[in-house]
């Protein structure tokens, strides 16, 4: 299961590496928004997979499912929601005031 | 550890100098200033006897200990030299400069610049860890350059303060590079540690590497020949600068740190011939070219030039000695040294007063261009006296103190062709005659400076001012210099013992006595002494040089225009700074893709090559967990939906296949015993795309994105790597057993917080902190979008930014 995970985790990371290279804002965000499910699974993965049971004390006597990598996911799943909100309005900010969404139209003033 | 607050004192007052600025108006700030070097002089006189008697002062602060950076101080007889001028100096130049400048000037910058330079001059000379004396050696280029620039509404002063920090920071760090070579050899960065290890170090393979850094940090530092370019530039400086920096003080840490290194490498050959004949040519150059200029500071600039290659020269020459090592007969090498220092004193002096001299003139009359000049004699009297007692000390003429080092310099030269190291007997005859060539230009640009200013017709038409003598104020500092010129030719031996003295035996540690390598400086050496000879022949040839000047002028304009030193530099800069914008702009190129793909090819070639190359790779299916049918289809599912948002055409779909691809990880996570993370993944997905829905009504539609061929492969194929390298550092990761999992602990959750379910007390008990800093995330995260949202730009803003 863990090797199947991990190419799952693979191809979620090249589609993600691929939209990020794209030119369009939206593009771009969702690069980022698949790259952090596929941080999120590569989190779990590493942790093991199904070598216990739910961590919660009062519904089995154990082994336990490794806490330590679902607390982290938790963080990091609030974390990229933040993210990816602010970088959505930052997003709408710029398309605002430059009038174009596209990354290399975007390249600073020719002088600097 | 008074010391250590003699070093801080300056900058002490410089922190306070903008409170005390805005507190007394009415007074000229630098009479405050004055207090500081005055005091700091004073405290250090009273050290003078017990220095004169060989003692020394040490005192380490721990600062660093660790790797050995302690915050020593070590006064000696060499640290006190210089500590004695740039304190007397000092005090002398703000008495001179509370004349000098106006109170319109920003005299808080002026005066703040001038305490950080002091402070950090005094930890060059007293500080005993090479570290320290590092960091404080920047400093002073720093403040040198603030100084050089104080003017800098002027294209000049900005363009002459670049020029001598880019020189003297370049050389600052290949002395950095050397001292850290110091250090690997002997395994400490004191000074003093260094000479008690010194056995063997000539053989190390390092030795001659690191003793040419330091000396390049020395060179530029002290403006020797072809580093001197940046001086005659800096001259752009207020004269009081010009005075204090660059005539007395400053430009002699490279002189100081020759002395405070001879002891280390002066016995080698290479140290011998590298400082000695960079002084030799620095000395002639600075000499021949001083005689060209037209600004009386440009002369005095490269006549500093000059003499700071006479004392570079007599150090290098003084190192003979170490070579012989201790005996009767190789104690008369250590004159040179000890000319050396007895001229570097006497410079400071008669330089000084001239710098000072120069200022008068510019200041009552508005003009420094001796074309422009002369005739000032009968309408300043006092400044045409400070101005002969300086220039006749210059060129080495009696009854002055410059006549007694210049003396001791002829005879050193003498002397060193008697030797036969170092291949001496084939080459030292150079020494002699350059050294008698260079002193006939001396003789030549003193005497300009003096007839060309103060003597012949007044030319008032081309004068911006009326000339008239200057304040008394402004003449006090000048006269008590030429007091000294007079003084010290006089009583040389009361110098000679009290601070020179010591100074020697700081130079040459391995020698017994110090008092043995003191000479009995006298100005009469008999009728027959060929030094006396010399000096009446460069009289005799510089007056017929002098009178003939118009004839010879040309051969100054046979060096091409295009190839002069200041040329070739303005060139390599120019060329170095166009060639590195040009291989900048190819690869920064304001494209952000362009960015995301360096980003992640380094990434590739370190981490996927290093994976490679160490061989860590492992993959054993073996260790997994069985696949359940169910498993195998989300994952494919996910997998499908994760391609084809590549191939979509609208915005919707693609964010859609987003949610799809997050409610397949919510699954996962059920699947993978994870019931928070489910429930949470489950919330998150949602609002996150309801939030793409809502900003999609302000954000363009989704265009297909004009691209070739070549680059969507190159996209593709950096793609590829990037998952390619995850999943196998991910696949090696997994088996990866060299440390215990610390999972165990947070098993006892209901012992330690009470909590039952296990991811939560580990959020809100175990890492509450971690938790709640999240929360400010998120907080600030709001915030963002808050104020993005709300943001207007102000009326009369640009929209666009330029």
């Amino acid at each position: 299961m863990e090797s199947l995970m991990m190419l799952l985790i693979g191809v979620l990371v090249a589609v993600a590496t691929y939209l990020v290279l794209s030119r369009t804002f939206i593009r771009v965000i969702l690069g980022t928004a698949i790259l952090s499910h596929a941080v999120h699974l590569l989190i779990l993965t590493m942790g093991g997979l199904k070598k216990g049971d739910v961590p919660l004390l009062n519904q089995s006597n154990g082994p336990y499912t490794d806490a330590l990598p679902q607390a982290l996911i938790l963080t990091a799943i609030v974390i990229s929601f933040a993210v990816t909100a602010f970088v959505l309005v930052l997003a709408y900010r710029v398309y605002k005031t430059n009038g174009t969404d596209d990354f290399d139209k975007l390249g600073g003033s020719s002088d600097e | 550890m008074i010391i250590v607050l003699a070093i801080l004192f300056p900058f002490l007052i410089a922190a306070c100098i903008p409170f005390i600025y805005r507190s007394f108006t009415k007074l000229h700030l630098g009479w405050f200033v004055l207090a500081v070097p005055v005091t700091l002089f004073i405290f250090l006189t009273t050290y003078i006897p017990q220095i004169a008697k060989g003692q020394t002062f040490q005192h380490t602060v721990e600062w660093i200990p660790t790797f050995n950076i302690n915050f020593t101080t070590y006064l000696d007889g060499l640290s006190m030299i210089f500590a004695l001028l740039i304190t007397g100096v000092g005090s002398l130049v703000i008495l001179y400069s509370i004349f000098y400048l106006s109170k319109k000037e920003s005299l808080q910058h002026f005066y703040c610049y001038l305490l950080l330079f002091m402070g950090a001059m005094l930890g060059v000379v007293l500080s005993d860890n090479l570290m320290v004396l590092y960091a404080f050696w920047e400093l002073t280029s720093v403040s040198s350059f603030l100084l050089i620039a104080f003017w800098h509404h002027r294209k000049a002063s900005r363009a002459g303060a670049r020029k001598s920090m880019t020189i003297t920071v370049t050389g600052g760090i290949a002395m950095l590079a050397g001292f850290l070579m110091l250090y690997a050899m002997t395994g400490t960065f004191s000074v003093r540690e260094i000479l008690d290890s010194l056995g063997g170090l000539q053989d190390h393979a390092l030795f001659v590497p690191a003793m040419c850094l330091v000396l390049l940090g020395a060179f530029t530092k002290s403006a020797q020949f072809p580093f001197h370019i940046w001086l005659p530039d800096a001259m752009e400086a207020p004269t009081p600068v010009s005075a204090y920096l660059h005539s007395a003080t400053m430009v002699k840490a490279g002189i100081y740190l020759v002395a405070r290194m001879t002891p280390v490498f002066g016995g080698h050959e290479v140290w011998f011939w590298a400082v000695s004949l960079a002084g030799l040519i620095t000395l002639f150059w600075g000499s021949f070219n001083a005689v060209k200029q037209y600004d009386l500071k440009g002369l005095l600039a490269y006549s500093t030039v000059s003499q700071l290659g006479l004392i570079m020269c007599l150090m290098g020459l003084g190192a003979a000695a170490l070579h012989l090592g201790y005996s009767k007969e190789s104690v008369i090498y250590t004159q040179a040294t000890f000319a050396a220092l007895f001229h570097l004193i006497n410079h400071s002096t008669f330089k000084g007063a001239l710098f000072m001299m120069v200022g008068i003139v510019d200041h009552e009359v508005g003009t420094r261009d001796i074309r422009r000049l002369g005739g000032l004699m009968a309408m300043m009297p006092f400044t045409f006296t400070i101005a002969v007692i300086g220039s006749a000390s210059m060129a080495g003429l009696p009854p002055f103190n410059g006549f007694l080092s210049k003396e001791m310099f002829f005879t050193a030269t003498l002397r060193i062709m008697e030797l036969d190291i170092f291949s001496l007997e084939t080459f030292g005859l150079l020494f002699p005659i350059v050294a008698w060539v260079a002193s006939v230009f001396t003789f030549i640009y003193s005497t300009i400076l003096v007839v060309r200013t103060f003597l012949g017709k007044v030319k008032p038409e081309r004068l911006e001012k009326p000339p008239h003598e200057a304040p008394i104020g402004m003449l006090i500092s000048p006269f008590i210099l030429v007091g000294f010129v007079i003084g010290i030719f006089f009583f040389p031996n009361v110098l000679a013992k009290n601070i020179l003295q010591p100074a020697m035996a700081s130079v040459y540690p391995a020698f017994p006595s110090a008092a043995e390598l003191t000479p009995k400086i006298s100005a009469w050496h008999g009728i027959l002494a060929p030094e006396l000879w010399m000096t009446i022949a460069i009289i005799i040839v510089g007056l017929a040089l002098y009178k003939t000047l118009p004839k010879w002028r040309p051969i100054y304009r046979i060096i091409p225009e295009n190839y002069t030193l200041n040329a070739l530099y303005e060139r390599f800069i120019g060329m170095s700074e166009s060639y590195s914008g040009r291989i900048t702009n190819t690869y920064m190129n304001g494209k952000l893709s362009y960015y995301f793909f360096y980003i992640y090819i380094g990434f590739v070639t370190l981490a996927a090559g290093y994976f490679i190359w160490s061989g860590t790779f492992s993959w054993t299916p073996t260790t997994d967990s069985p696949i359940e049918y169910y498993e195998l289809i989300l994952v494919i599912v996910m997998i499908f939906t994760a391609v084809s948002i590549l191939f979509t055409k609208g915005r919707i779909t693609s964010v859609l296949l987003n949610g799809v691809l997050g409610y397949g990880v919510a699954l996962s996570f059920v699947i993978f015993r994870a019931p928070d993370l489910a429930l949470t993944q489950l919330v998150v997905e949602s609002v996150t795309t309801a939030l793409f829905l809502i900003t999609f009504k302000f954000l363009p539609e989704l265009k297909p994105e004009r691209t070739s061929g070549a680059a969507k492969f190159s996209k593709a194929l950096v793609s590829i790597a990037v998952g390619a390298t995850i999943t196998f550092i991910g696949l090696t990761a997994i088996n990866y057993d060299k440390f215990l999992a610390i999972s165990r602990y947070f098993e006892d959750a209901y012992e330690l917080a009470g909590g039952q379910n296990i991811v939560n007390t580990i959020l809100g008990d175990f890492r509450a902190f971690d938790t709640m800093l999240e929360v400010v995330v998120l907080f600030i995260a709001g915030l963002g979008v808050y104020s993005l949202i709300k943001l207007k730009a102000k009326k009369g803003d640009a929209d666009v930014e330029n």
